[in-house]
């Protein structure tokens, strides 16, 4: 598991970006408390999605639009035709932790 | 409940309605009609990935597995030639028809020409699948290139072009580059990125006319100099497709003259995307808008018109973006010529920085040039200051 920030670094409606410890950089997000976590460039073209557009539990991709579900990691709607992964998201003692490479319950 | 609805025009706005169709639970027949033969393509990469050849034509597919679920009727390569108000019917260049309960116009807009270069080979426009490939053969051989228009697509070829390794020169009859959608300072900074990256950029000065027989040479200027040019692109701006409306009791205004909720004056029909005149009750008056997530969103509200359920959603700021030698530029919000520009983050100099525009004190319009989070933030509060729909 790869820790991310104590919980109160990371308030609802916010995102963080990881790179540290992980394979490719994953978007944390906290959506009223629940935390996802996917990957963080668009499938679509290079932009990070923890820049993106939170809405609900859906994040907008910043550049171009695209929407991603946070639970399963489908897109929405056009341009992206690709899903991000999921990864899951522990909290253990206060700090949100990653399990990269381990898909969120639910996703496709 | 209708039986059957067309949706005439098959890209994004088409797709779009008729995704949003069947999202709405709307169980009848949907015929999508193109004039294109090609199944709906995303246009944006047009000049510029797919220009540079970075994206192949699948890459530029809208269409995913999940649109079989919706049980679509295409008549693809086939063109609209009329819409028969009384019988409901859209009339077809095959001489076929389609009945239809309900009709949404999704026909878009085509790129305008110069006048006098048709049959000129080498002078290009850009708006089609069909237009991309043939530049790009024409781009491959090199030289020099002129591009007519300094707009988004103009800058956007010439950027693209320059990675090709072409001398470009970009040819601008306005004083200042993209001072509509900008305003003139903005234009400007974002104009001095040609000059960052080798493009000669001449504004204010006007095109006499083409020279050339058989194919291009050069472009003559009006004040009477000559650009050697073996590739011309001609980015003067987009003209809706409306002419096969003109018998059809459809009022045109600029475009398919709609209220707010897409109603056209015909009942059982809509209109959407580039080729229709919406009120906008920001602006006062009926604006076509030509943006990439207008045409993605403003289906959902015209589907609802047409099925006779609440649109839900509250209209979105009006957004684009565009990329440029590397740059990304993303603007949100709706710009009048006397507000306030102000700088908030980084420095135009550096070529990365948000701008925001005010007026009487208050954000109407946003301008991030690589700052995509900033940027977001802000678009998220112009919306929330959005009045909902009447």
């Amino acid at each position: 598991m790869v820790p991310v920030c104590p919980t109160d670094a990371l308030p609802p409606g916010e995102a963080i970006r990881v790179t540290a410890d992980v394979p490719a950089p994953v978007a944390v997000f906290n959506v009223d408390g629940e935390f996802y976590a996917i990957d963080d460039t668009c499938t679509h073209q290079d932009a990070s999605l923890a820049d993106g557009w939170l809405e609900g539990c859906a994040v907008e991709c910043p550049l171009h639009a695209s929407c991603f579900d946070l639970r399963t990691g489908m897109p929405s709607g056009p341009p992206a035709k690709t899903p991000v992964r999921t990864h899951a998201v522990t909290v253990v003692d206060g700090v949100v932790h990653l399990q990269v490479g381990v898909a969120a319950e639910g996703a496709a | 409940m209708t039986a059957t609805v067309a949706v005439v025009g098959a890209s994004l706005a088409g797709l779009s309605a008729a995704r949003a169709l069947r999202a709405r639970s709307y169980d009848g027949r949907v015929v999508v009609i193109g004039d294109e033969a090609h199944a709906p393509y995303d246009r944006p990469p047009l000049s510029k990935e797919f220009l540079a050849g970075t994206y192949t034509r699948e890459d530029l597919a809208l269409g995913t597995a999940a649109d079989e679920a919706l049980d679509l009727d295409w008549r693809l390569g086939t063109t609209a030639v009329g819409l028969d108000r009384g019988r409901r019917a859209v009339r077809l260049a095959d001489g076929s028809e389609v009945r239809a309960d309900g009709v949404v116009l999704a026909t878009g807009a085509r790129a305008r020409r110069l006048p006098g270069t048709e049959g000129l080979a080498g002078v290009h426009v850009l708006r089609s699948l069909d237009d991309a490939v043939a530049l790009r053969a024409d781009l491959l051989a090199g030289g020099h290139l002129v591009v007519i228009g300094a707009g988004f697509i103009g800058a956007e070829v010439a950027s693209t072009a320059r990675g090709l390794g072409l001398d470009v020169t970009v040819v601008e009859t306005q004083p200042v580059p993209l001072a509509g959608p900008l305003g003139a300072r903005m234009g400007a900074v974002c104009a001095e990125v040609h000059a960052d990256h080798g493009t000669r950029l001449l504004s204010g000065t006007g095109v006499a006319r083409l020279v050339g027989t058989g194919r291009v040479e050069a472009v003559e200027l009006a004040d009477g100099r000559r650009l050697p040019a073996d590739v011309v692109v001609v980015g003067i701006g987009a003209v809706p497709n409306v002419e096969w409306l003109a018998d059809s009791g459809v009022t045109l205004q600029g475009g398919v003259l709609t209220d707010a909720r897409c109603a056209t004056d015909v009942p059982g029909v809509v209109a959407v995307g580039d080729c229709a005149s919406s009120w906008s009750p920001e602006a006062g008056r009926a604006v076509r808008v030509e943006h990439w997530t207008h045409a993605l969103e403003q289906p959902t509200t015209a589907v609802a018109t047409l099925l006779g359920t609440d649109p839900g959603t509250r209209p979105a700021v009006p957004y684009f973006w565009s990329e440029q030698y590397g740059h990304r530029i993303q603007f949100a919000g709706t710009r009048g010529d006397g507000d306030d520009v102000r700088v908030v983050e980084g420095s135009c100099a550096d070529r990365s920085f948000l701008a925001v525009y005010e007026r009487d004190g208050r954000p109407v319009a946003v301008l991030g040039v690589d700052q995509p989070r900033l940027f977001t933030r802000w678009r998220r509060q112009l919306r929330s200051a959005e009045p909902a729909l009447p």
